[in-house]
This record gives C-alpha cells, sequence and structure tokens, in this order.
C-alpha cells in the first residue's frame, strides 16, 4: 500500500473573481474571510504591519507573524472604473477599484457594487468589508462609512 | 564608467499584427542597426534580448535569436523588466562593455503581442502587477495608470483637456513617422464626441485617446567601447548618463500617486552621472503609454515643477521647436507598444536627432538627449541621457 496523499493547503485559490495563487503561507487570509474578517499581519519581532498580508518580515528577517483585523474607516486615496475588463473579468464591468489610507498601511480593492462613481471622492473615508462573489468566490470591498 | 558609445540602431515598423515569426521580427531591427553601424554579426561579441514573457510561445528567446542572426557562438542571454526590457538591456550592455568583457554588443528588444487577443493581453499586462493580491480584483494597465492620472488631477488640477492635448501633440509627429501604428491626426474635439471612439472610457478618467495601442515590433541597439567606436563609427552617441530604480509592486506600498517615484530617482542618478540636469536636455524621448505618463515624466524629469506640467503642454513647450521638444516621434501614442522593443525604439529617435538625421522631426542642433522608458505601472524605470 502507497502512502496516502499528502492533502495540499490551498486554500488560497478561493480569493478573487479569478485567482491566480493557490498556495501561500498566508493561507489563513482566507479562512478569515470565511470568518467575515479581513486581516492583515504584523511582525512579532520588530512590529512592522503589513497588508497585503506576508508570512515573512524583510525588516528583521523573521517569520513570526500574528495576524490583525482590517478595522475602522480609511481614506480613499484615488480609484478608476474600468469600461472593459481583463480575461476573466468581463462579467464584472463595469467596475470600480481603489486605494484605502488606513495610516498604518493601505488597502488595494474593489468599491462595492452598487455604489455610484459620482459617490466617490477622493478623502472620503470608506471601510472594508468581506465580499461573497457570485461564483463562489472571496474577496474584499469598500463601502462609504 | 569607462566610455561607451551606441554606434548603430534599428527598429522594425511597428504594426497591428506582424505576418512572421518573433525571429523574423527581431531581424527587421537587426537588419537596420547593422547596417547603420557597418558591421556583420560576426563583429558583435555578445548579444542581450529584451521582452516581457507569455505573449508568444517561445521560452528562451536568446538562442533562437542568437542562431537566427548569425551571433553564435556568443553568448547571449535574455533580459526582462516588463515595459522597459530593452532601456534595462542598454543598460545591462554599458555594464559589459565598461566592464571590458566585451567590446560590441547587440541589444535586441521585441514583442508579438498579436499572438493572443486584447483581452488576453489586459489580463497579462495585469498579471506584470500583484498576482497575489492585485490581479484577483481584475486589474489592468489603463486602471493602474489612470488611478495615478486621478491623483495628478486631484492634487495639482490638470484637466482632461490637458490629457487631451498631449494625445494631439503626439498625433502631429506620428502622422509624419512611417514606422508608426497610428498615423491619423487626432484633434481635442474628439475627445468630447461622444460619437468618436477617441472619447469612450476605458477605466476612469482614461479615455481610449489617451491610451497607446498593443503593437507587435523590434527594436536593435548596437553598443561598443570607445576604441571600437572611434575605429568603425563616424558619428558616435556617448552614453553620458543611466539612471535605474524600482518601486514596491502593491499600490498599497506607495505613498504619492502623482507621479512615479522610479523615474524621480532614475533621473536624478542619470543627471548625476552625466554631470547635466534638466535644463540641459535638448531632446526627450518619454514613456508616454498613456497620456498622463508623459504629464508626470515632465515633472518626474524636471521638465517643470511638480504640478506645473500642464503648463509645458498648454503652451507647447514640449512641440518640436519648444523649449524641450518632447515624443517628436508620435511616442508610444503614435508608434503603438511592442513591450520589449518600445526602449530600443525610443533610443533610436535619440541617436537618430543627436546626429542630426532625424529628418522632417530633426529638432535644432541638439547635443543632449534623455530617454525615460517605464516597466509596469512604474514598477521598473529607467533614464538614459545620451549626448555627441
Amino acid at each position: 500500500m502507497g502512502k496516502a496523499k499528502k492533502k495540499i493547503d490551498d486554500r488560497f485559490k478561493k480569493f478573487g473573481t479569478v485567482g491566480f495563487t493557490a498556495t501561500t503561507k498566508v493561507n489563513d487570509f482566507v479562512t478569515h474571510l470565511e470568518e467575515g474578517k479581513v486581516t492583515g499581519t504584523r511582525c512579532k519581532h520588530c512590529g512592522k504591519t503589513y497588508f497585503p498580508p506576508r508570512a515573512d518580515c524583510c525588516l528583521c528577517l523573521n517569520s513570526d507573524i500574528e495576524w490583525f483585523p482590517v478595522e475602522g474607516s480609511g481614506k480613499l486615496v484615488t480609484f478608476s472604473r474600468l469600461s472593459f475588463g481583463p480575461a476573466g473579468f468581463k462579467q464584472d464591468v463595469p467596475y470600480t477599484i481603489a486605494l484605502l489610507d488606513y495610516g498604518d498601511y493601505k488597502v488595494f480593492g474593489r468599491i462595492a457594487d452598487g455604489i455610484e462613481e459620482e459617490e466617490l471622492a477622493v478623502g472620503m473615508e470608506m471601510t472594508t468589508r468581506v465580499n461573497h462573489l457570485p461564483n463562489g468566490q472571496l474577496n474584499y470591498v469598500f463601502e462609504k462609512a | 564608467m569607462n566610455k561607451v558609445a551606441i554606434i548603430g540602431v534599428g527598429q522594425s515598423t511597428f504594426v497591428r499584427s506582424y505576418p512572421g515569426s518573433i525571429r523574423e521580427l527581431a531581424f527587421e531591427g537587426f537588419k537596420e542597426a547593422m547596417n547603420d553601424a557597418g558591421l556583420s554579426a560576426d563583429q558583435i561579441d555578445a548579444s542581450v534580448v529584451c521582452s516581457a514573457p507569455e505573449y508568444d510561445k517561445q521560452r528562451s528567446p536568446a538562442g533562437v535569436f542568437a542562431e537566427y542572426l548569425g551571433l553564435n557562438p556568443g553568448p547571449t542571454f535574455y533580459v526582462e523588466t516588463l515595459c522597459s526590457s530593452s532601456s534595462t538591456g542598454l543598460r545591462l550592455a554599458c555594464s559589459l562593455v565598461a566592464a571590458g568583457l566585451h567590446d560590441t554588443v547587440a541589444v535586441i528588444g521585441f514583442q508579438k503581442m498579436s499572438e493572443i487577443s486584447s483581452a488576453e493581453s489586459q489580463e497579462r499586462m495585469g498579471r506584470g502587477a500583484d498576482i497575489q493580491w492585485e490581479s484577483p480584483f481584475g486589474t489592468m494597465m489603463p486602471a493602474y495608470y489612470a488611478m495615478y492620472a486621478r491623483g495628478h488631477m486631484e492634487t495639482y488640477g490638470t484637466t482632461l483637456e490637458d490629457l487631451a492635448a498631449i494625445r494631439v501633440k503626439a498625433s502631429t509627429y506620428g502622422q509624419l513617422n512611417d514606422r508608426a501604428v497610428y498615423r491619423k491626426a487626432v484633434t481635442a474635439d474628439m475627445f468630447t464626441d461622444p460619437e468618436n471612439m477617441m472619447s469612450n472610457p476605458v477605466a476612469s478618467p482614461l479615455r481610449v485617446g489617451d491610451c497607446c495601442a498593443n503593437a507587435d515590433g523590434s527594436s536593435c541597439i548596437i553598443v561598443a567601447s570607445a576604441e571600437k567606436a572611434k575605429a568603425v563609427c563616424d558619428k558616435p552617441v556617448w552614453v553620458l548618463g543611466l539612471g535605474a530604480a524600482s518601486a514596491p509592486v502593491n499600490l498599497a506600498g506607495r505613498d504619492v500617486f502623482s507621479g512615479l517615484d522610479v523615474a524621480r530617482r532614475a533621473a536624478a542618478q542619470a543627471y548625476e552621472m552625466a554631470g547635466v540636469g534638466p535644463k540641459d536636455i535638448d531632446v526627450a524621448e518619454v514613456h508616454d503609454c498613456f497620456t498622463i505618463a508623459e504629464m508626470m515624466a515632465y515633472e518626474d524629469l524636471g521638465f517643470a515643477e511638480r504640478g506645473q506640467g500642464k503648463e509645458l503642454i498648454r503652451s507647447k513647450a514640449t512641440y518640436q521647436d519648444g523649449e524641450i521638444p518632447v515624443n517628436i516621434d508620435g511616442g508610444l501614442l503614435s508608434k503603438g507598444h511592442p513591450i520589449g522593443a518600445t526602449g530600443g525604439s525610443q533610443i533610436r529617435t535619440i541617436v537618430l536627432q543627436l546626429r542630426g538625421e532625424a529628418g522632417q522631426i530633426q529638432v535644432k542642433n541638439p547635443r543632449i538627449g534623455l530617454v525615460h522608458n517605464i516597466g509596469g505601472v512604474g514598477l521598473y524605470g529607467n533614464v538614459t541621457i545620451l549626448g555627441i
């Protein structure tokens, strides 16, 4: 009898309309999304905060990290509404990508569906929440605070 | 750095869809550069091949080109920094020559984008950014640059009319460039006419007219040591300054959205190495993949103070007879942007200008020229200063 195949932890493939990465040391990010939380990582040694989350700290070369929730509101830095989508995203058009500044870190993502471009202004406060996509995938979106 | 010269330049005609294979495409730019230099393949010591991967199926194109172009058994290798690949190739070739490893190096840039659809191409380019954390949201190059356009407009009051004016300038010269993909006139009113394709939204605030087109093309730059250049070339163009930098791939890692940090850093390095400043530049080629990219380049290179780039285009200072002529070959907006070939094409234009061989787009007596070539969304930046 051969050995049982070791199961590959590919939770990350659930992230995004189309995922391009299946395995990563920060797979817990997807489990957190399933639990309703958007999370980043912090280096336990030097305290450096990372979003997007990282398994490794390039400042002190440690891989001892802890998770923190993305909470409260951030300022809208910039955004763009796409009238065309790349391959795999056409069904989502139009959609808006954006960047929020939380002070210690920034978050790149999408504006929630239903918010019109006219409602957006650079500098406005927005929050980040988990979003379930129609194809069963998960991401996160920004809403007006 | 030991002195390094450019002794030959060439490019193919840039086209929507090249009816041949990538080695045949590479031959076109190579042939022109070799004829220009008056060299035969056995006089090239090494070659550097430059492109962005995943447009065609060939893995490791350097070996294939070396054989097809008659460059065996000289060493050859591949270098990639997305849209700035061939100016990175030039930097590498300069270091090989300056170090004394080789006397003569060919830098061959190419891209055959037409092997995949436009939507696939957008997806590939989007994957030139952060595939783990950004691409899953459906990113593409126009949208990233659009985020900088919004940043610039919010910070400095730059208008959509200012951006359109950059495309109008590009088309003024693109119409004269028989190597360009887009050779029709573009006028400002096209951007406000909803019936006109130029006004169609792509990624707000950018419109079709703000974006360059995909293209197939090749370029080639022949680099030589000072001794070799003086022996074989009447009009060597000298590499005076080289600057290069990188920036965080994820926009979340960046702080400024009204300019490109890589361009500012690369420019400072190149100016220092060349011992010149922005006011000494007589003619420039900048990476206008989008109108906003040229606007930011004016400021990142110091041709204008930050926020004052719009005044340069409003006063036509960047036209052929202006204070600082920029992209007088029509730029990427007219020529099209065959990723790996673009930097070489920009270098070719400046070399021809400095030699006084630019024909109807010749600017008056230039002595120092500058090339600004950006990879990805300000992920990589190269600034090269050339002189006679």
